[in-house]
């Protein structure tokens, strides 16, 4: 069975081909149709960072013939523990120039497209259709609907894989006749729940081997071979090495995917996610918390008034860099509450913003009248205020 | 029978990867579970005391919600449950 739809007429293989490929030749599940079928494919890579990498370059080693990259970033230091595509040169410079030098140089008759761009609804369905597979990278939840809900309407398989610390989850979405992501995952969880990985922590090899399972499931997928990950979620637990599978099941009443669909445009995941998009204005106030900019809260330090400053960091965080801020975890903030006194105006901070948006809005249903958060936390404390203190 | 706690949950059961509980039901044992980590309970259940949607719970390999029974499942001291959240994985800290 193919779950990949190639076009009827493959192309020939070169003399070049023949000789790079002759392992995949010589192997009854690829052989020369099998090889003419990857360099007929063109798989998207939505993101190319710790799964992105290894996707992309066991991609281009095994010869599909068309890579698309989407991601808009660029190289950071913290990145090069798992996102092994870039160097230390390629510090600064763009994750899409890094990994396509990094992808012809292992294999130069790859073709090679650039998709410089956020996705979002308005692009996605523009640029998913002109590919095969969908490998979904990525690393946040807005985006990861939008990818399954393009797929699905497009009808293009989905190889997804994601991670979170030392655990990860692979399957194959938007498959025909299989479930999409929303038949597991019908509604996000709300945000600041589930960290990323900047405020969970990755194992860096992690990215690595659910990467590369995402790369088989594409492969297989295009050549129609093996048993695709279609109704099945694996999970990988690396600290224990444990590798478990649990059934998926096609939801009948999914909205995306199912006999009566409701959702059969993109919609705004931003909104969907609960966050707000990026292209809004910083407000003033959000679910009715008042945001201080960390530039008004220096003025206030300088002018030395007395604040209560609430860091609701983990511990290691707080050892890494911290404004001075009293320490109290944001999971211990219920029962600590006791600490935090009810008569002054209490700044909230954390890493980005996120994690003491919602303590301040606990603190505030909690009864407490004056709560701040402070917008853009220590990163934007180090970025705008005082560079000495560590981003992380 | 055990629970499988997955990594993001398992600051509210201190540390713990697997919890033994004893219980005739699905809807039991999760119960069992709520009563020995409280601090649980919102990121499982919704205030009305559904599971919430982006939490899965599986009966060794099959989803609860696709069982004839759903959380009335009757369950054995050798099945497992897994609770499966949803991971975005990412890492972009803004």
């Amino acid at each position: 069975m193919t779950a990949a739809t190639l076009p009827t007429e493959l192309p020939e293989l070169t003399q070049d081909d023949l000789s790079r490929y002759s392992r995949h030749l010589i192997l009854p599940e690829v052989g020369v149709e099998g090889q003419r079928k990857l360099k007929a494919a063109r798989v998207l890579c939505v993101g190319t960072g710790g799964l992105g990498s290894p996707l992309a370059l066991y991609l281009a080693a095994a010869g599909v013939g068309t890579l698309g990259l989407v991601d808009f970033d660029v190289v950071d230091a913290s990145n090069l523990q798992r996102q092994i595509i870039h160097s230390t040169a390629d510090i600064g410079r763009k994750k899409l120039d890094s990994a396509e030098e990094k992808l012809k140089a292992l294999n130069p008759a790859l073709n090679v497209v650039k998709h410089d761009t956020l996705l979002s609804s308005a692009n996605a369905l523009d640029i998913l259709k002109d590919y095969d597979v969908v490998a979904d990278g990525t690393d946040n939840f807005p985006t990861r609907y939008l990818v399954n809900d393009a797929c699905v309407l497009l009808g293009k398989p989905n190889a997804y894989g994601s991670i979170f610390r030392f655990e990860g989850q692979a399957s194959v979405f938007g498959a025909k006749d299989g479930p999409c992501y929303r038949c597991l995952y019908p509604e996000p969880p709300p945000p600041g729940l589930v960290p990323s990985c900047a405020e969970g922590g990755v194992l860096g090899i992690l990215p690595g081997l659910i990467g590369v399972i995402q790369a088989t499931e594409a492969i297989k997928l295009i050549l129609g071979v093996g048993k695709p990950l279609i109704g099945r979620l694996l999970l990988v637990d690396a600290l224990k090495m444990r590798f478990r599978e649990l059934r998926l099941r096609k939801n009948p009443e999914c909205p995306v995917c199912g006999t009566h669909p409701t959702v059969t445009q993109l919609i705004d995941y931003q909104q969907f996610c609960g966050l707000e998009s990026a292209s809004d204005v910083p407000k003033a106030v959000k679910n009715g918390i008042p945001q201080l900019s960390v530039k008004d809260l220096k003025r206030r330090m300088d002018a030395g008034e007395n604040l209560f400053i609430l860091d609701v960091r983990e511990p290691f965080e707080y050892q890494i860099a911290n404004i001075g801020g009293k320490l109290i975890p944001q999971n211990e903030v219920p029962q600590r509450i006791g600490e935090i006194d009810r008569s002054q105006e209490i700044i909230v901070h954390c890493k980005a913003g996120g994690r003491s948006q919602r303590i301040a809005e606990f603190l505030k249903q909690s009864g407490y009248p004056n709560v701040t958060n402070l917008a853009g936390g220590i990163l934007a404390w180090s970025d705008e205020v005082d560079p000495a203190v560590p981003k992380y | 029978m055990t629970i499988f706690i997955p990594t993001p949950l398992r600051t509210f059961t201190a540390g713990k990867d697997a919890v033994e509980v004893n219980a005739a039901t699905i809807a039991g044992a999760l119960d069992e579970l709520i009563l020995a980590y409280p601090g649980l309970r919102k990121h499982l259940f919704t205030s009305e005391g559904k599971v919430r949607a982006f939490v899965n719970i599986y009966l060794n390999d099959e989803d609860v919600r696709y069982l004839p029974a759903k959380e009335a499942t009757e369950v054995s001291p050798a099945d497992t449950l897994s609770i499966i959240p949803s991971i975005a994985g990412g890492c972009q800290p803004r």
